[in-house]
């Protein structure tokens, strides 16, 4: 039965106070792999006080990416300087830095600014020496643009992506969010379904429920997210609209209504469904609610997630005696197994570019996040923290965001997909889990 | 480890066995001494060698019935091994007592929760929850109760019993729990 429920308001939809908090962000690995780079504060040419810093923020995000180590200002060869013209390479001689950031800031009346950003490559104004000839070799980028006060977080994100891709050939994730469950046991109402900007910031409540949420996932354009609710006291799968605040019940069939990614065209979701006895994967149209199913198997068959190409499923199945991966054609129905090292491996998910697979692995007991490699078959245990789940992948490939418990509280983690960075995002209120990392918005 | 394992089953399977010999000794222990002990144990000794007896008064069947809910009740969680979803024998008992009062009373209705300890991913726990409920429907059917009258619904991980991280927190949060 299509059973559909268009139009359902928000239960709730607040701002409150961060669940996971950027600025507490530690980083317990990796800074001594990280590439140095100069971040100068921009120059600020107003009068009354700034509305805030771009700059703090691009050197923010430059050092969570795991690839980028900001120098202290003190480390600085200039400082107050806001454009390339203004930039001597003499006074940066000493400097070990691959690449200068500098910025100016200008109000430009009714709440607008004119902010302007040069990238200066040290390496190679170090090698030519100044002059005006020299200066169009070494500046790597240079743009400007009219924001508003509210914007300035934004556009510092936005910066930060230029940079990033600048320097490395990869596009930046910096501006994308994250969304997440909250449980706060004691509450009347524990459950609460949040998004926030990647690092933390602008968290937002779209819903909040005394029955569990679960497994949150971002359609492809970044507008909606589908989740688990059990507020009818049973799981029931729904999309959820992150802007117009409406909500769509896809599925609600008897036992499991579980585990739902969207198709990369976003038409349709890979779901659990146990309707028929054991726990199967189908694939639903969102719109007509028309199933199809995908995996028979007496054994437990879960955690869909598409192939980049959108032409077959990754999933959990114990058919193997013990929770692996497969790989399932949707076509053809074949299906194929993938993982063999290690006692489990368990809720996988597809790199974007389709190399790589990032899951849960259990080896002696524990539980971390690995990769692996689909051509080689290499497996990378990633992290070391505990009870490590429901890993989720930036849209770049570069970085995982997971669930994980450090002291007596679930929390997000993140860690670089080559293993070398680590950070926890140390929880405010409750638990935080089931992290999904949005594509690019 | 493995060790570790049956020390925590006993942990949890000791205390409910011993619950279970306690009741029924306890039973025969009446019966025999009601035989040699008599009129001693009834009412005030009179002045003239006077006894008198009195019987308690009848529960109503109403009574009687909300009796046994209020047992069966407090007495309804079944624990599991990790990963693992067959019942433990030690629950013949327990669940035997269910399926009495859902036999007799065919127009009660039961739902039966599924839980999982941490461990795992959230979604995997969920279909291990539903097979941990789905293994007492199946116990409590073959003891006659009716399928219409039992609902399942598994939490997986969402709904822990103990909130602490510790092996013993972990045993208590594998459970299946019948909920009237």
């Amino acid at each position: 039965m299509k059973a559909f429920v268009k139009g359902l308001m928000l239960l709730a939809i607040v701002m409150v106070k961060p669940s996971f908090a950027a600025l507490d962000i530690v980083i317990t690995e990796g800074v001594d792999a990280a590439r140095p780079i100069a971040v100068v504060p921009f120059v600020w040419q107003g009068v009354t006080p700034a509305p805030s810093s771009i700059s703090e923020v691009v050197a923010s995000d430059l050092s969570r990416s795991g690839t980028f180590k900001p120098l202290d200002e003190t480390g600085l060869g200039q400082r107050a300087i806001g454009e390339a013209s203004s930039f001597n390479p003499e006074m940066w001689r000493n400097v070990s830095a691959e690449a200068v950031l500098m910025g100016n800031i200008k109000p430009y009346g009714n709440n607008q600014y004119l902010v302007s950003f040069d990238l200066v490559d040290l390496v190679k104004a170090q090698m030519q020496g100044a002059g005006p000839q020299a200066r169009s070799e070494y500046l790597l980028d240079s743009r400007q643009t009219v924001i508003s006060a509210e914007q300035f977080r934004q556009y510092g994100h936005r910066i930060s992506d230029i940079v990033y891709e600048k320097l490395t050939g990869i596009k930046g994730a910096f501006l994308t969010r994250i969304a997440y469950v909250v449980v706060e046991q004691r509450q009347s109402n524990p459950y609460q379904l949040m998004i926030a900007d990647y690092d933390g910031y602008n968290e937002q409540m779209l819903l909040r429920s005394p029955e569990p949420l679960m497994s949150p996932s971002w359609s492809p354009d970044g507008r909606k997210l589908a989740y688990v609710s059990f507020e009818n006291k049973k799981a029931e799968i729904f999309v959820q609209d992150i802007y117009s605040r409406t909500r769509v019940k896809v599925t609600s069939y008897q036992g499991i209504n579980g585990s739902p990614t969207f198709s990369p065209d976003g038409k349709k979701l890979a779901i659990t469904l146990s309707k028929d006895g054991q726990p199967e994967i189908y694939v639903v149209d969102i719109a007509s609610g028309a199933l199809q199913r995908i995996t028979n198997h007496y054994a437990i068959d879960t955690e869909p997630s598409w192939f980049p190409d959108g032409k077959s499923l990754l999933f959990t199945s114990e058919r193997g005696g013990r929770p692996q991966l497969y790989q399932v054609e949707l076509a053809s129905k074949q299906v194929t197994r993938l993982t063999f090292e290690g006692e489990w491996n368990l809720g996988g998910t597809v790199t974007p570019d389709g190399r790589s697979l990032i899951f849960v692995n259990r080896t002696n007991g524990k539980f971390n996040i690995a990769r692996m490699d689909l051509k080689t078959r290499f497996m990378q245990v990633l992290t070391s923290t505990k009870l490590d789940e429901s890993p989720s992948v930036a849209p770049n490939g570069t970085m995982v965001i997971y669930g994980t418990t450090y002291g007596s509280k679930q929390v997000l983690a993140a860690v670089s997909v080559d293993g070398r960075f680590k950070a926890r995002l140390p929880a405010g209120e409750g638990d935080v889990k089931s992290p999904a990392w949005s594509p690019f918005l | 480890m493995e060790f570790n394992k049956i020390v925590k089953t006993l942990a949890v399977a000791l205390p409910l066995m011993t619950l279970a010999a306690c009741s029924s000794t306890s039973e025969s222990d009446t019966a025999a001494g009601d035989a040699t002990t008599g009129s001693g144990q009834y009412g005030a000794n009179g002045a003239g060698g006077i006894e008198m007896g009195g019987a308690s008064q009848m529960m109503t069947p109403e009574e009687q019935q909300r009796q046994q809910f209020q047992e069966l009740r407090q007495d309804n969680v079944i624990y599991f091994e990790f990963d693992r979803s067959e019942i433990g024998g030690t629950y013949a008992q327990l669940l035997e007592a269910h399926a009495d009062y859902l036999t007799k009373h065919p127009s009660v209705r039961v739902l039966i929760e599924g839980h999982t300890d941490e461990r795992g991913t959230p979604e995997y726990n969920i279909a291990l929850g539903e097979r941990r409920a789905k293994a007492v429907a199946k116990y409590m059917q073959g003891l006659g109760v009716l399928p219409s009258q039992m609902s399942i619904v598994s939490y997986g991980e969402e709904k822990p019993a103990d909130l602490e991280h510790t092996a013993d927190a972990e045993a208590k949060n594998r459970r299946a729990v019948l909920v009237y």
